[in-house]
């Protein structure tokens, strides 16, 4: 469990941290929505969120891309503090821009959503936004959708709608287009609620193979696929962060009694 | 047992029931009555305007008609060249969409991407009242106030040009096009936005390069709403713009659209059955036929362009 104190549970890890969220609270208006989170990210893993529906899983990942700021009346306290080494600078100052922000956190959202452009144009949105060159994109395109596995289905039709996909091209594509950017950590927003069995497996293998080039914090509400494709699991709760620890533990021997209940389906 | 409770309501209820289904069939008949009369007015209107112009196509050439530039309907030697309104038609609606397209266009991107929910309560309604202004009133604005303003900039404008009344349909046609667009971006589901954002993009690079390209379809089709609404727009071309005929795609010059060459005909005490009478039948006619088309195009391109998300 960790408490107050992330750092007693980073000090049993080898692993480095990414990213520490500490003594974060949320508004949107008066309603409190998360309360005293505290929890690390670590480099190159894949950590997962889970928790039943309305537990504030959502909005703690929004807060890592400041999504929240694009709405009128949300607040932010306390602090996210990304980079190695702890000489991190704290994303949710009001001095540190969201674009920029976003630039460097990339994220893939519940249900995919790509923009109503070629399959090219989709990929090198946000290389374009960036000003590289022409040539620099075309490479950057086809690595990364050679990367999220969906290169060899597209590589005759990249001038086609991408609305004209299957829904797992699509979601592989949204991830494709977040990855071509290199972010430093990449969010996923339930990325296979909206997929059937199979392209929901095949999104879990690209996350698995992710995790070497970047840092993923994925929220699901399916606890089989946080058992399949995370190292860390934290469990959360009326806005508050029950559990926090490796998923093997979370699972098999969790400390808390809600997050025993609720591993073991006995509610949520 | 049973039976004998069935039989006698339903023997009671006979009469009433007789009624009642009259009346049923009396109210289904006079509703659909309302409902059809707006179709039969349209094919009404569609049959008077096609038979006085097959008497008038008997007289004239449907060639001279089509390619003639002169429109003299009332010279000893008339001539009917529909190009002589047709000119006025098109460079009024040009200059029209050249004041309303981008304007309409940029309040719709405003409202719908970066106002704020209070400005926007308060702007909204303040460009709808724009269409609500009686034309007759545009059509004095552009005469008295828009004309003069224009000839201290173009010093040999004369007092009736299509340039005025042109920019002043334009502005009104504003709120067609600002209105139909702005809703249409408002339909942009939010996660196509968030995707943008979360790429890193800025307000106006995801309002340029996705939720414009998103609702393509509603703008196309406001800017098709604009334009029949342009063509047909009588008072104002009316007033300001001079009721002769010419033939001329200069705004700068006083010419008649279709529409004010009805309006100027039909005031006037032409007897029913002549050629001239008839003449305002072919304009009317070739007025519909653009506005058919204009919106049959603008059906096409919605369904091409329609959103899928």
């Amino acid at each position: 469990m960790v408490g107050k104190n992330p750092e007693n549970i980073s000090a049993l890890q080898t692993d480095q941290t990414k990213a520490l969220v500490r003594n974060l609270d949320f508004f949107y208006g008066d309603n409190h929505a998360l309360k005293d989170i505290n929890m690390p990210v670590y480099a190159n893993k894949v950590t997962a969120l889970i928790g039943p529906s309305g537990c504030g899983k959502t909005t703690l990942l929004r807060c890592f891309n400041r999504m929240h700021d694009l709405y009128p009346g949300n607040r932010y306290k306390g602090e996210i503090l990304l980079g190695e080494d702890q000489k991190q600078s704290n994303i949710l100052s009001k001095q540190v821009d969201p674009i920029e922000v976003r630039m460097n956190i990339g994220m893939v959202f519940q249900k995919p959503n790509p923009f109503p452009k070629s399959i090219y144009e989709n990929i090198a949105y946000g290389l374009k936004i960036r000003g590289h060159s022409r040539s620099f994109i075309d490479d950057k395109v086809e690595y990364s959708l050679r990367n999220a596995a969906l290169w060899d289905e597209v590589k005759d039709r990249l001038q086609d709608l991408a609305v004209n996909l299957s829904g797992g091209q699509q979601q592989r594509l949204c991830i494709a287009r977040a990855m071509a950017t290199d972010p430093e950590i990449i969010l996923f927003d339930e990325p296979t609620s909206a997929l059937d069995p199979i392209a929901t497996l095949s999104i879990e293998q690209l996350i698995l193979e992710l995790k070497d080039q970047v840092t993923v914090l994925i929220v699901t509400h399916n606890m089989q696929q946080a058992v399949r494709v995370s190292n860390y699991t934290a469990f959360m709760y009326l806005g508050r962060l029950i559990e926090f620890d490796t998923t093997a533990k979370i699972f098999a021997k969790p400390a808390v009694k809600e997050t025993a209940d609720y591993v073991s389906g006995k509610f949520g | 047992m049973i039976d004998q409770p069935i039989k006698s309501t339903l023997a009671k209820s006979k009469p009433s029931n007789l009624v009642r289904n009259l009346q049923e069939k009396l109210i289904e008949f006079l509703l659909f009555l309302a409902a059809s009369s707006s179709v039969a007015i349209t094919i009404g209107i569609i049959y008077i305007l096609i038979s006085e112009s097959v008497s008038f196509f008997q007289e004239v050439s449907l060639v001279e008609f089509l390619t003639g530039t002169e429109w003299t309907p009332l010279f000893a030697d008339a001539k009917y060249g529909i190009w002589a309104l047709l000119a006025g038609t098109i460079v009024t609606t040009a200059v029209a969409l050249f004041v309303a397209i981008p304007i309409g266009t940029i309040s719709a991107v405003y409202l719908s991407e970066f106002a704020p929910e209070k400005l926007r309560e308060i702007v909204k309604p303040c460009l709808e009242i724009l269409a609500g202004i009686p034309s007759v009133v545009y059509g004095y604005f552009a005469l008295l106030f828009v004309t003069p303003l224009l000839q201290r900039f173009l010093s040999d404008l004369p007092s009736f040009n299509m340039l005025s009344p042109g920019l002043v349909t334009g502005i009104m046609i504003i709120p067609f096009i600002s209105s139909i667009s702005e809703d249409s971006m408002r339909a942009v589901p939010a996660s196509l936005r968030e995707g943008s954002y979360a790429m890193g993009a800025t307000r106006l690079q995801t309002a340029w390069s996705v939720v414009l390209p998103a609702s393509l379809s509603g703008i196309s089709a406001a800017y098709i709403l604009g334009i029949s609404r342009a063509v047909g727009i009588t008072m104002i071309v009316a007033i300001a713009g001079g009721l002769q005929p010419n033939f001329t795609w200069n705004p700068m010059e006083s010419a008649a659209t279709i529409a004010t060459f009805i309006v100027s005909v039909s005031l006037g005490d032409l007897p029913h059955g002549t050629i001239e009478y008839q003449s305002i039948f072919a304009a009317g006619i070739t007025l519909f036929v653009i506005t058919l088309i204009t919106n049959i195009i603008g059906h096409f391109i919605s369904k091409r362009y329609r959103e899928i998300y």
